[in-house]
Parts: structure tokens; C-alpha cells; sequence
């Protein structure tokens, strides 16, 4: 029997003996090691922590009479079974992963003794290893972080949305049970659900339209009222005008809260001071989604701005020189060269703040907290969109699983929308090419 | 009417307009200014600038709030939050753009698709992740999470700033007999400090001004950063203490706002290089 073939066959029955096999006496006792951690891990834990992923706990927590007392006994919690469930599958598939490189070493190593090639040394190895799987090494960390942090929960959220995992059935009183897509029917045909998801819905796509064009409409006409030649001072107004951008939104639309208080604010204090009647600003269905509205302009126009600045100075006169010849006017000029330049360039962004906009979570929440609230709704106000919704439900009605179908929902509308626009992107073309 | 005129009329049009704008732009701004000196606590007020001006609401604020514990701990995370986000940053962002490695265009896309879920979708699942490993109520948990988001939000621009890096530099280093650290360390990291400095400037906005993740881990007074103390001071008492939150707003937008605008060129140019990416 070829070596290769031996070597391959030690390894996938134990780790490390191929490696012994193949007289990497060092590497294989590192192999050794890790791998009889992660058999002994499969073995003792690994099939308890899959069980608990898929039942999600057996026994709810209850009164056992112990002689004469009653006492309380805890049951299964099945959110923590859940993660641990999660954890225990990805730890199976790091383990997978390096039991399957642990047999590609041996049958590599072993395929080059059969060729009577000379066998790298551990030292060797190490240094090997460095050089040609540098991208690897460098990236370990980001990724256990990323996987911890952001994979990890993103798939238990993901979890959640076919469990019943919603108040009143909360662990540890309650078991959790897989329900599939219960809740997604629930959301459609539910008439408590489905109407608030309708209404919200549709708020959330004329909101995301209304304020990607008013901040980019906005954004280009500032930009090019400062590009103009006969303006002076350029830099001080384009550093007036970036001011909102440079106060952090999270103070601006506190403090624009208070200003469009109705009662005291100082907006309506001016409109009563020339004699007009205050606006319900923040109290009316219709009035507080302008106020949203005005507050987003206010925040997002100088970021449209600055990116319109960019493209303006890219576009070469003589364009316009040209366009004089013609006897263009101003407004002629803007249409027939500027407009034109500046949205060709935009275009991609103009999509990405869109997708973006579906999740302006700090305007809605902090302006008005989705109120004032709709009587019709299922936990939602006039001004919710899906993201504050879903904010609501999970956070102050522990209603987890619903939450998690309308971030399910978020996702696909933001991918969609952002997929779509990626693949216009000459860096993505480009990526094409070089791959 | 003479060609001239009609030019100078433009003029001032253009620049009266532009007045009312840089009016509107700044309002907000100087309107909580002028309330965190105004004697009281309410918002109600009958001149934007007030009559007497007092600086008892800043005293207050050391004084009465723990606004002192709660500006180190911001300054605490955010600092830590910074330097590990950068790292973890720049360690990605430079593998993707300058190695071509198996997995590579996956773990493109799936660090694009990180990016469109909601972000505190994930926000529950974390929250009962520190739950059982004990990190609720710790500054370490917003450090972890904050620094390994920071990776999933920065990281296309940043890789499309190294992208823009001629190749011929590194090769020329390599001839010279130098490892993938050195090239690394020498090299792309002195080079790349216009990136750095943007995205350090984001991460670190991006701590000051989270409060909803932060609300959620942190239980205590004591523990709180500025953005969940003063969301809580202006939430909580409907207003009554409005000119005690202005003067809270004030010392933490002013630094933050000030930074902004002297960086403006930086932020620009990241901004720039994060739209043509797309």
C-alpha cells in the first residue's frame, strides 16, 4: 500500500497518527491533541447539546413535592439550549474542517515520501505555513470575532422567527417550541398582524422613497448653489452647511425633538408670534411624518452634499463653455451637463441610501418613538417603520419570534435593493476580472 | 435690464439663499447653546438668546449626575473600542484586498450580507450570549461588540482604499527579500493613515454616540456612557430638566462636531471612496 493512501487511512481514524506514521513526530502529537479534545468533546457533550437544539428542552421548570415541601425545580431553558445548540454545531464544523485538513497533510506528506521527496521539518512547516497561507493566519482573528459577535446571533435571531418564542411563552416558566413558518402565516393572515404589517410596510417604502429624494435632491441643489463661479466665500458655506453631519444624530434629533415640541417648542412659539397657529408637530398622524421627514433633510442633505461636491469639480468646463456656445441658459445648463454628470456618478449611492433608509432606526425612534399611536395597530404607532417595530416587539413586548420574521423581512427588502445595486458597481465588474 | 445688473441680482440671490440655509443648518445648534445658559430648567423660553446668562446647569451637571463617571467610561470604551476595531479592521481589509486566497469572493459576500440585517436584529441573541457568560452590565461587552462591527461596517471602504495601492510597491519590497509582516508593517500601514484615520474617526463616533446597544448591556448608573445617560435624562423626566440635558448635549456634541469639521477633508475623501465602491 502507498504510503498516502496509509498515512490518510491512520489519520481519519485518529488524528496525529498519520502524521506519527509519516515520522512527523511534532506536528503529530499538536494533531494528536486537538483532534482527541474534539473526539472527546463529540463523544461526551456534542450529541446532549444537538438533542437540546432540536427538542428545546424537555422538562419546564415546576412545584415537586419533596416530603413535606414543595419546592421549585428548574427546568430545561430552552433559549440557552438554543445557543448552546448553535455553538456546539459550529464547534462540530471548526472540527470537521480540521479533521479533514489533518487527513490532507498526511496523505500529502505521505505522497511526497512515496516520492522520496524530503519532508518538511516542524520548524519548516511553521515557516511554510507563513508564507503561503499568510491571508489565513492574518484573518483568524476577524473571524472568530465576526463569527462570535455578529454570525452567531444573526442565526439564532434567524432561529427564532420559526419558534414560538413570544410573551407569554417565555423560558424559563415555558418551553420554547419549533413552530416552522407558523409565524410567518400568523403575519399574513392574522388580521391583528397582518394589518399593522401591511400599514407599516407601506409607511416604510414611501418613507425610505420620500427621504432618499428630498436628502439627494437637496443635497445636489446645495452643492451646485455653491459651485457657482459667482460665489464667493466657498469653503466657509460648505463648512456652515456640513455642520448637521458633523453633530452626532443621536444629540441633534433630541434636541430637534424638543424644537418641534408643540407646546413649547420654538417653532410653534414663532409661528404663534406672527400669528399663526402652531402645527401638531409630533402629535398628528400626518404632521409628525412631515416632521420625520424635515428631520431626515436636515441630517442627510449634507452627506449628498459632499458627495455632490466631489462630482462637480470632476466635470470639465469646457462642458459647459460648450453648452454657452449652444445659448444655454442656467437652468438649461443644469439639466442638459450637471444633472446628467452628477446622477451617473451618484446612481449606485442614490440605491444604497434607499436600502438604507429602510433602517433609519435613530430618526423614527428618537424624533417621535413611531407615536403617536395608532389604535389599530398590533404595537405599533403612525410613524413605525418595520426596523422600530421590530424594536418594539422584541424590546418592550418580549414578542421575540415576531420581531425576528419582520427583521427576516427587513433583510430581503435591504439585500435585494443593495445586491442589486452592488452588481452595477464598476468595482464589482473589476472584481470579475481579477478573480 | 443690463446683462450686468442681471448678474449682480444673480449674486445676491445666490448668496442670500445661502445665508437662510447656513441659518436653518446651524439653528438646532446654537438653539441648545443658548438653553444650556438660560436660568431654569424648562424648554420654554420667549427669546432664543436669554436674558441672563448662567452657567449653573454645567455645575449642575458635575454636581448632581454622574456626568464625570459616565464621560470616562464613554471615553474608556470608545478609546479601547478604537484601537482593537482598527486592528481587526485593518488585518481584513488588507487580506481581502491584496491576497487572492480560496474563500475569498465568499467571505466577500457574506460580509455584504452582514451588512443589511438590521443591526440589533442580532441585538437580543448577543444580549443572551453575555447573559450566560457573564459580561451584562460590563464596558468589555460593548468593547467586544462594537470593535468586531466595526470590521462589518468599515470594511469595503477600507479595501477599496488598499485596493488603490499600486501592487508594484509591495513587489519591489519582496525582491528586496522582505516577509508579508514587514511588507505589511513598513509599508501598507504608513501608507494607508488617510484610511486610518477616517475609520478610527467612525468607530470612535460610532461608541460616543450608541446608545441603544449600550442601554440594553449596561444595568447600572455607574456604568453608563454619555449617550445612554443623556437618553435617559431628557427620556425619562418628559423635559423637566431640559436645560440641565442642553448643557449635557453641548459638552458632548461641541468636541465631537469641532473634530468632525477640522477632519472634514478626511471624512470626504472616505466618503468619496466608500460611494465609488457602492
Amino acid at each position: 500500500m502507498p504510503k498516502k493512501i496509509g498515512a490518510a487511512l491512520l489519520s481519519a481514524v485518529i488524528p496525529g497518527l498519520g502524521q506519527f506514521y509519516n515520522r512527523q513526530w511534532l506536528k503529530g502529537l499538536v494533531f494528536l491533541l486537538v483532534g482527541s479534545a474534539g473526539i472527546y468533546f463529540i463523544v461526551y457533550d456534542l450529541t446532549g447539546y444537538l438533542r437540546g437544539l432540536i427538542t428545546l428542552g424537555e422538562f419546564p421548570s415546576r412545584m415537586v413535592k419533596v416530603g413535606k415541601l414543595t419546592r421549585m425545580v428548574e427546568g430545561d431553558h430552552s433559549i440557552f439550549m438554543m445557543i448552546d445548540g448553535l455553538i456546539a454545531l459550529l464547534a462540530l464544523l471548526f472540527y470537521t474542517a480540521f479533521h479533514v485538513l489533518n487527513i490532507r497533510d498526511a496523505f500529502l506528506v505521505g505522497a511526497a515520501r512515496d516520492g522520496r521527496w524530503t519532508i518538511h521539518s516542524f520548524g519548516e512547516s511553521l515557516r511554510h505555513m507563513g508564507r503561503r497561507n499568510f491571508a489565513y493566519l492574518v484573518l483568524a482573528i476577524p473571524f472568530v470575532a465576526v463569527v462570535f459577535l455578529t454570525i452567531l446571533p444573526l442565526i439564532f435571531s434567524v432561529f427564532l422567527a420559526f419558534t414560538n418564542y413570544a410573551d407569554p411563552i417565555l423560558p424559563p416558566a415555558h418551553l420554547v417550541d419549533w413552530v416552522g413558518f407558523g409565524n410567518f402565516k400568523k403575519m399574513i393572515s392574522l388580521d391583528v398582524w397582518s394589518s399593522t404589517f401591511g400599514g407599516v410596510l407601506t409607511w416604510t417604502l414611501i418613507w425610505a422613497v420620500i427621504a432618499t429624494v428630498t436628502t439627494y435632491i437637496g443635497g445636489v441643489l446645495i452643492a451646485v448653489l455653491i459651485h457657482q463661479p459667482r460665489v464667493r466665500c466657498k469653503k466657509l458655506w460648505r463648512t456652515l452647511l456640513i455642520v448637521p453631519f458633523a453633530i452626532p444624530n443621536m444629540i441633534s434629533l433630541l434636541v430637534m425633538r424638543n424644537m418641534f415640541n408643540n407646546q413649547f417648542g420654538p417653532i410653534n412659539s414663532y409661528l404663534r408670534a406672527v400669528g399663526l397657529d402652531g402645527v401638531a408637530w409630533l402629535t398628528d398622524p400626518f404632521w409628525a411624518k412631515v416632521t420625520v421627514i424635515l428631520a431626515n433633510m436636515w441630517i442627510g442633505i449634507p452627506v449628498t452634499m459632499i458627495l455632490a461636491f466631489g462630482v462637480l469639480t470632476t466635470i470639465p468646463r469646457d462642458m459647459y463653455e460648450a453648452a454657452e456656445v449652444d445659448g444655454a441658459g442656467a437652468f438649461y445648463k443644469f439639466r442638459m451637463v450637471t444633472l446628467p454628470m452628477v446622477l451617473f456618478a451618484t446612481a449606485p449611492i442614490l440605491i444604497m441610501q434607499f436600502a438604507g433608509n429602510i433602517n433609519s432606526f435613530n430618526v423614527i425612534y428618537l424624533m417621535t418613538n413611531g407615536e403617536p399611536v395608532n389604535p389599530n395597530y398590533q404595537y405599533a404607532g403612525h410613524t413605525d417603520l418595520l426596523v422600530t417595530w421590530l424594536y418594539k416587539l422584541a424590546l418592550n413586548q418580549s414578542q421575540y419570534s415576531f420581531a425576528s420574521v419582520i427583521g427576516i423581512v427587513i433583510f430581503l427588502m435591504v439585500a435585494t435593493f443593495s445586491i442589486w445595486s452592488y452588481r452595477r458597481t464598476r468595482s464589482y465588474k473589476e472584481e470579475d476580472m481579477i478573480a | 435690464m443690463k446683462p450686468k445688473l442681471t448678474e449682480a441680482i444673480k449674486t445676491i440671490e445666490s448668496h442670500l439663499l445661502l445665508i437662510v440655509l447656513s441659518f436653518i443648518s446651524l439653528f438646532p445648534a446654537f438653539w441648545i447653546i443658548m438653553s444650556s445658559f438660560k436660568t431654569g430648567n424648562s424648554l420654554f423660553s420667549d427669546s432664543l438668546i436669554p436674558k441672563h446668562f448662567t452657567f449653573i446647569h454645567y455645575k449642575e451637571l458635575f454636581e448632581q449626575t454622574k456626568y464625570l463617571i459616565w464621560f470616562m467610561n464613554t471615553l474608556k470604551v470608545a478609546v479601547l473600542s478604537t484601537l482593537l476595531g482598527t486592528f481587526l479592521l485593518l488585518l481584513t481589509s488588507y487580506a481581502i484586498s491584496r491576497y487572492r486566497f480560496k474563500g475569498r469572493k465568499a467571505t466577500l459576500t457574506v460580509l455584504l450580507v452582514l451588512q443589511m440585517f438590521p443591526g440589533f436584529m442580532a441585538m437580543i441573541a448577543v444580549y443572551v450570549l453575555l447573559n450566560t457568560l457573564g459580561l451584562l452590565n460590563s464596558h468589555w461587552a460593548l468593547v467586544l461588540v462594537y470593535s468586531s462591527g466595526a470590521i462589518i461596517t468599515n470594511v469595503f471602504v477600507a479595501k477599496g482604499f488598499f485596493d488603490t495601492i499600486p501592487k508594484s510597491l509591495e513587489d519591489a519590497a519582496r525582491m528586496d527579500g522582505a516577509s508579508h509582516m514587514k511588507v505589511f508593517l513598513s509599508i501598507m500601514i504608513p501608507l494607508s493613515k488617510p484610511m486610518l484615520t477616517y475609520a478610527s474617526l467612525m468607530i470612535f463616533n460610532g461608541c460616543f454616540v450608541d446608545f441603544i446597544f449600550a442601554d440594553l448591556v449596561l444595568r447600572t448608573e455607574e456604568t453608563r456612557t454619555l449617550a445612554v445617560g443623556l437618553f435617559r435624562m431628557v427620556n425619562q423626566s418628559n423635559s423637566t430638566e431640559f436645560t440641565l440635558f442642553a448643557a449635557g448635549a453641548v459638552l458632548v456634541a461641541l468636541p465631537v462636531t469641532l473634530l468632525f469639521i477640522f477632519l472634514q477633508r478626511f471624512l470626504v475623501d472616505g466618503l468619496t471612496a466608500g460611494a465609488s465602491k457602492g
